[in-house]
């Protein structure tokens, strides 16, 4: 049984691992590649905690294999701050107290960055659809959903 | 879990030889979304997994001569959506394919995957059924084509043939005052298997409607054509006895199982509650083309 | 006692300490950490609801290639059913057999036997290849089938009344005599409700690493309620001592009282001690949902009598709570605050505690309350509504006060709870219009909430750093902002920018015995004794400021994070700041800290009331949340943030529970949604805005007024949602979920 060899890009760097042809990109992100950002909340698509942007689309990591990586952009949580800046939705969900336990916020993270990426000006109901599939126990959501939509204005006015 | 194999073949050839010869072990993954889900509880433990998203034919979407499309099986939903004009439409088809899982889910989930996977639920069947969609599929002995309602075969089994990959849907060309919509009973608002899933799609002359189609999911062991309802509607205004008949015709065609998402009791009263709600948008989007 | 006014920190919405690594990913959860040379462990778990076990052959197992130590229930240390060895409120007995089965397997998931190997799919095949041979047994699950005459039962030695029985226990909480108090009623309602085993539904599986060394030193990384307790708990099950075991906490990814117990540590130590490999356990979702600890499932009976004008004379509850294949189901939560927000003359309130073969419960956020608040509060709705009175004005008219009795026990002291229907009664969401929109029907209902919270040991170190700052090492795991609120305190006590707070949780090695993460204590008992350690690190510091100034040390006040002198007579000088201080320690006798442990007292319990607005789709019988008022009691916001954060997280808890969310299982008596998919917590999409009121009466017996707040919040939600469902279709639900098939089966008469 050989491994497979996967050269792939992750957050904007050039990223090489083994791999079992059967393990998904949550486990090359959480076993070979050593970014544990990325969250095993249930490993069947169900809850968010793994999401990834794979060529600037948000998918699950557990729902796409490793293998898949090869020759692909991938963005994980480990890339959306850039040294000690936090990206806007990451100060945010501090000041906001979006978060409680924390399992859930890289997920919800990635995912809202994709939100806000694909549409500036999102509603409350556009948001809570979007972020349907990131589950959180903790916050009931109402805080997070607000600190997506306050970093909303806040990037709509800062790019004016 | 040993022995699996990975192939992304970037021919139809390449990956029809490839799945033929490793037989019942093989595996075709386009999102992977059912399958890596299967695999992982141990329902499905392939000795080959084939990656067809690097087929062009698998990801492409035209628009045909004769002004119908023709999709990719392993198109993803969000894909789709982004094209210019398949929404605007078939926004059943569409809406139908987005509402598989989650955001994340739309991103790799393919209405191919959705109805090889055989699930007596697959969101995207009923608005495919009610579309009239067939679909084209190659094995080893050639290309041909089939009407959607015919590919599934009972839950988790589907009538292609060994070794026949699905490769693409085609949509037929649409007549003005036509419009589909697609609607599922889930308990939540999201992230449910549907526990009834029905589309519907008609085309009105004023006001009369004059063809339609209806599919129902969830209520059998496969998603049914359910041509007692279209009868009822076509011919009508779609005023409120034709769409108690229709309804009435749905109910009476369930044949659906308790299990942990719905009962039996429930999912046939539903099935005629949803048929007048997706029956009523899809006359509203036909009003406007 | 000092209530801290004129606050700069307590009460501001700061940043939490540990926040940076947990939006970036950076924080350590248990899954998280590695090790070199680290192996897997994975569990083979019984197919079977209740069997025998006759034989366990692992030798095919242990001759697998990368294959280094299988455990069995033999490895594991007995604790005879005749003597009971309580911690806390777990019973060892029990925890011996739920971590492994002994001689019978007791619900499907029920570990049989545990392997390590080099990877997890070795370790995974290895399990399969372990022989158990099973006698299988009739089995039951539901209450009603487990208290049959001839039901299955599970343990020999459990008898009630003399038989063998389900039954694992009985309380009974009293006042005043019933017989009397329903002779002096003029209006009665009684009425029995069902609820269905619900989990916790933490988004992190329980994980675990730990590494054995030759000498027996155990180091536990685990995702945990409480480092003690996986240090107590693991020494009593594989027999290493307390002290050669070394449990630190990682982030937590959630628990809600699911966390309180073990069951991959004890499994993990025993593999990596016979290995000698650190072993690292992970558990899948579906292991989470099958195999640990949801809460009970219900049958309760509950009777309100009252004068006809609307004074509470008589209640009597009766409580079923599943427990689970063991003993210990919440009954006392159950029983001990239904009834607990009123003064009621004349109380009697009865729990049973019934065994059947699932698995056995765990905590689950204000044990047992939530189950018998549902019953009450639907029954007081109904009371109200015989009474044609207004329901908060009902609940007004017989609330609980300082000086109310409750049923329970204690005398209550100021309590918060005529605040909270005041200000739910004032709210412009109680008088804001009900629409019908498109063909849908809404509706409001209210309820109220009790939690009696804790307090319990704690312990602290406050250290100053050469450089001025500060550093708080706390004992309990952080599961809902902790941090943020401690660093709030010491910032304020001590007068310093909250930045300059650093707070860290210590492990079992580094801080003094603290009690678990859970009954709403955390920020209650650790803010008492991160206090007290700030009050002696200030005293320090008035005494180094009074040997500098010569003066004497009653003449130092601490302000604004400097020694001055307390008056003019006291002398003129210069302030000497922390940083000054701190600089000069070595030469003025050394460091600067204190560190303080207690068993903290003066607990008090929590109230909420909970105004809810739904809307039902009468052809489907779908129910949405779509306004939600939680009001409650918290004592003092130390973060607003963090407790209102504690409030939402509670009320969508409670939506779940109250709309979606059961464990369904198929006819061979196993678990039929053991996922996400399945088991239907509430997305993002399911819920509105959460709007939350914070009535401040501060905790006297609490140096800033702190009162637990994370449970209360869970209490009154099913009821609210009840209530708010029968305003909207003038029909009662008598069961949960009240999920779409059973509404619609309510609203077309066959429920």
């Amino acid at each position: 049984m050989t491994k497979l060899h996967v050269s792939t890009t992750i957050n904007g760097e050039p990223a090489e691992f083994l791999c079992e042809p059967y393990d998904t990109m949550l486990d090359a992100l959480r076993g070979p590649l050593g970014l544990t950002g990325s969250k095993e909340g249930c490993s069947s698509g169900d809850c968010g905690a793994c999401s990834i942007m794979l060529d600037d689309r948000l998918v699950c990591s557990c729902l796409m294999l490793s293998a898949e990586a090869e020759g692909r952009e991938i963005r994980t949580i480990e890339g959306m701050a850039h040294g000690d800046h936090l990206h806007p939705l990451q100060q945010k969900f501090l000041e906001l107290a979006a978060l409680q336990c924390g399992i859930c916020t890289s997920g919800m993270l990635v995912a809202s960055d994709a939100l806000l990426q694909k549409n500036p000006r999102p509603s409350e109901e556009e948001v809570r659809f979007w972020l349907a599939g990131n589950l959180c126990r903790c916050t009931g959501y109402d805080k997070i959903v607000r600190a997506v939509l306050e970093t909303a204005a806040d990037m709509r006015e800062a790019a004016q | 879990m040993t022995d699996i194999r990975y192939l992304a073949p970037r021919t139809l050839d390449e990956a029809i030889s490839a799945f033929a010869a490793a037989g019942s072990a093989a595996r075709i993954m386009a999102g992977g979304t059912d399958l890596l889900v299967q695999m992982r509880s141990g329902a499905v433990r392939p000795g080959l997994i084939v990656d067809i998203k690097k087929i062009a034919e698998m990801t492409a979407i035209e628009e045909t001569a004769d002004g119908g499309f023709r999709v990719g099986a392993a198109v993803s939903g969000a894909v789709l959506a982004e094209h210019a004009r398949f929404g605007k439409v078939w926004p059943g088809v569409l809406e139908a394919i987005n509402l598989i899982g989650s955001t994340q889910v739309q991103g790799r989930a393919s209405a191919g995957g959705n109805l090889c996977n055989g699930s007596p639920a697959g969101d995207s069947v009923p608005a495919l059924v009610a579309a009239g969609a067939s679909v084209t599929l190659q094995g080893p002995n050639g290309r041909r084509q089939m009407p959607v309602e015919k590919v599934p075969a009972g839950p988790g089994r589907t009538n292609l043939l060994p070794g026949e990959i699905l490769v693409s849907f085609t949509l037929p060309p649409r007549p003005p005052g036509s419009g589909d919509a697609y609607l599922r009973m889930i308990p939540r608002t999201e992230m449910d298997i549907a526990v009834v899933g029905c589309g519907v799609s008609l085309t009105l002359k004023d006001g009369v409607c004059t063809a339609a189609r209806v599919g129902l999911g969830a209520v059998a062991p496969t998603v049914l054509l359910v041509e007692p309802a279209a009868k009822a509607l076509i011919g009508s205004k779609l005023d409120d006895a034709a769409l108690n008949a229709a309804a009435s015709a749905c109910s009476a065609a369930c044949r659906p199982i308790d299990d942990k998402r719905g009962t039996i009791a429930y999912r046939t009263k539903i099935a005629g509650v949803l048929l007048k709600r997706t029956a009523a948008i899809a006359a509203h989007r036909a009003g406007g083309n | 006692m000092n209530v801290i006014t004129n606050n700069k920190w307590i009460g501001q919405r700061t940043i939490r300490p540990d926040g940076a690594d947990k939006v970036t990913g950076r924080a350590a959860f248990a899954a998280d950490t590695n090790m070199p040379g680290m192996i897997w462990g994975k569990i083979l778990r019984s197919p079977h609801p209740h069997a025998r076990i006759k034989s366990i052959d692992t030798s095919k197992a242990l001759a697998l290639p990368g294959v280094k130590a299988v455990v069995t229930s033999r490895d594991i240390v007995d604790f005879p059913v005749d003597k009971s060895v309580m911690l806390g409120i777990q019973d060892m007995r029990w925890m011996c057999r739920n971590v492994m089965a002994r001689d019978k397997a007791l619900f499907p998931g029920h570990p049989v036997a545990a392997v390590a190997a080099t990877t997890e799919a070795i370790a995974e095949k290895a399990c399969a290849l372990i022989e158990v041979t099973y006698e299988v047994l009739p089995w039951s699950i539901e209450i009603d089938d487990a208290l049959k005459p001839d039901a299955p039962i599970l343990h020999d030695f459990m008898k009630f009344e003399g038989k063998p029985s389900n039954i694992g226990g009985r309380i009974e909480v009293k006042k005043g005599d019933i017989a009397q108090g329903f002779k002096e009623a003029e209006i009665v309602v009684e009425r029995s409700f069902t609820t269905r085993p619900v989990h916790q539904g933490y988004i992190e599986p329980h994980a675990c690493l730990v590494s054995v060394g030759a000498d027996n030193k155990t180091t536990i990384w685990s995702s945990s309620q409480g480092q003690f307790m996986v240090r107590a708990m693991t020494a009593h099950l594989t027999g290493i001592p307390q002290s050669d075991i070394r449990a630190i906490p990682a982030e937590i990814g959630g628990g809600f009282g699911g966390k309180t117990i073990v069951y991959l540590e004890p499994l993990a130590t025993l593999l990596a001690k016979k290995s000698g490999r650190p072993v690292k356990m992970v558990m899948t979702r579906e292991e989470v949902m099958r195999a640990t600890g949801p809460t009970s499932g219900s049958k309760s009976t509950v009777k309100i009598g009252a004068t006809k004008d609307g004074r509470i004379v008589a209640a009597q509850g009766t409580f079923y709570l599943q427990a689970g294949a063991l003993p210990g189901s919440p009954i006392r939560g159950a029983v001990g605050c239904s009834f607990s927000p009123y003064d009621i003359p004349h109380v009697l309130s009865v729990g049973f505690d019934v065994l059947s073969n699932r698995s056995k419960v765990a905590a689950y956020r204000a044990p047992g309350a939530p189950i018998g608040a549902y019953a009450v509060e639907c029954v007081l709705d109904e009371l109200a509504e015989a009474l044609d009175m207004d329901p908060l004005e009902l609940r007004l008219k017989n609330a609980a006060r300082q000086g109310t009795k409750a049923a329970f026990g204690p005398v209550f002291p100021r309590i918060g709870y005529v605040e909270t229907l005041q200000a739910a009664k004032a709210h412009p969401h109680y008088s804001a219009p009900l629409g019908k929109l498109q063909g849908k029907l809404q509706g409001r209902g209210v309820a109220s909430g009790f939690w009696f919270n804790a307090g319990g040991e704690s312990s602290a170190q406050v250290n100053i750093t050469e450089d001025g700052n500060v550093v708080v090492t706390t004992g309990h795991p952080d599961i809902g902002g902790s941090r943020a609120a401690i660093a709030n305190i010491c910032a304020e006590l001590l007068g310093i920018d909250y930045r300059r707070v650093s707070v860290l949780i210590g492990d079992t090695a580094t801080i003094g015995f603290s009690n678990l993460t859970g009954g709403s204590r955390v920020l209650f008992a650790s803010a008492m004794v991160v206090t007290q350690s700030a009050e002696k690190v200030i005293t320090t510091l008035r005494e180094r400021a009074a040997k500098i100034w010569e003066i004497d040390p009653e003449a130092v006040k601490w302000e604004n994070g400097a020694a001055h002198p307390a008056s003019p007579n006291a002398g003129q000088f210069e302030p000497l700041t922390l940083a000054e201080l701190a600089a000069k320690a070595p030469q003025m006798g050394g460091p600067i800290g204190a560190g303080v442990q207690l068993n903290t007292e003066g607990a008090e319990g929590g109230f909420g009331t909970h105004i809810c607005d739904v809307e039902v789709d009468p052809e489907l019988g779908i129910v949405r949340v779509i306004r939600y008022t939680a009001v409650q009691d918290v004592g003092r916001a130390i973060h607003p943030g963090y407790v209102e954060g504690q409030m939402q997280g509670g009320v969508a808890q409670g939506i779940g529970w109250a709309l979606n969310e059961e464990y369904i299982y198929t006819k061979d008596g196993k678990v039929d949604n053991p996922g996400f998919l399945d088991y239907r917590m509430p997305v993002c999409s399911d819920l509105p805005m959460i709007d939350t009121v914070m009535v401040e009466v501060p905790n006297p017996k609490h140096p800033q007024g702190v009162k637990g707040v994370g449970e209360v919040p869970l209490v009154p939600v099913m009821a609210a949602v009840a209530n708010a469902i029968h305003n909207a279709l003038g029909q009662r639900f008598y069961s949960l979920p009240m999920s779409p098939p059973k509404v619609l089966a309510v609203l077309e008469g066959e429920g």
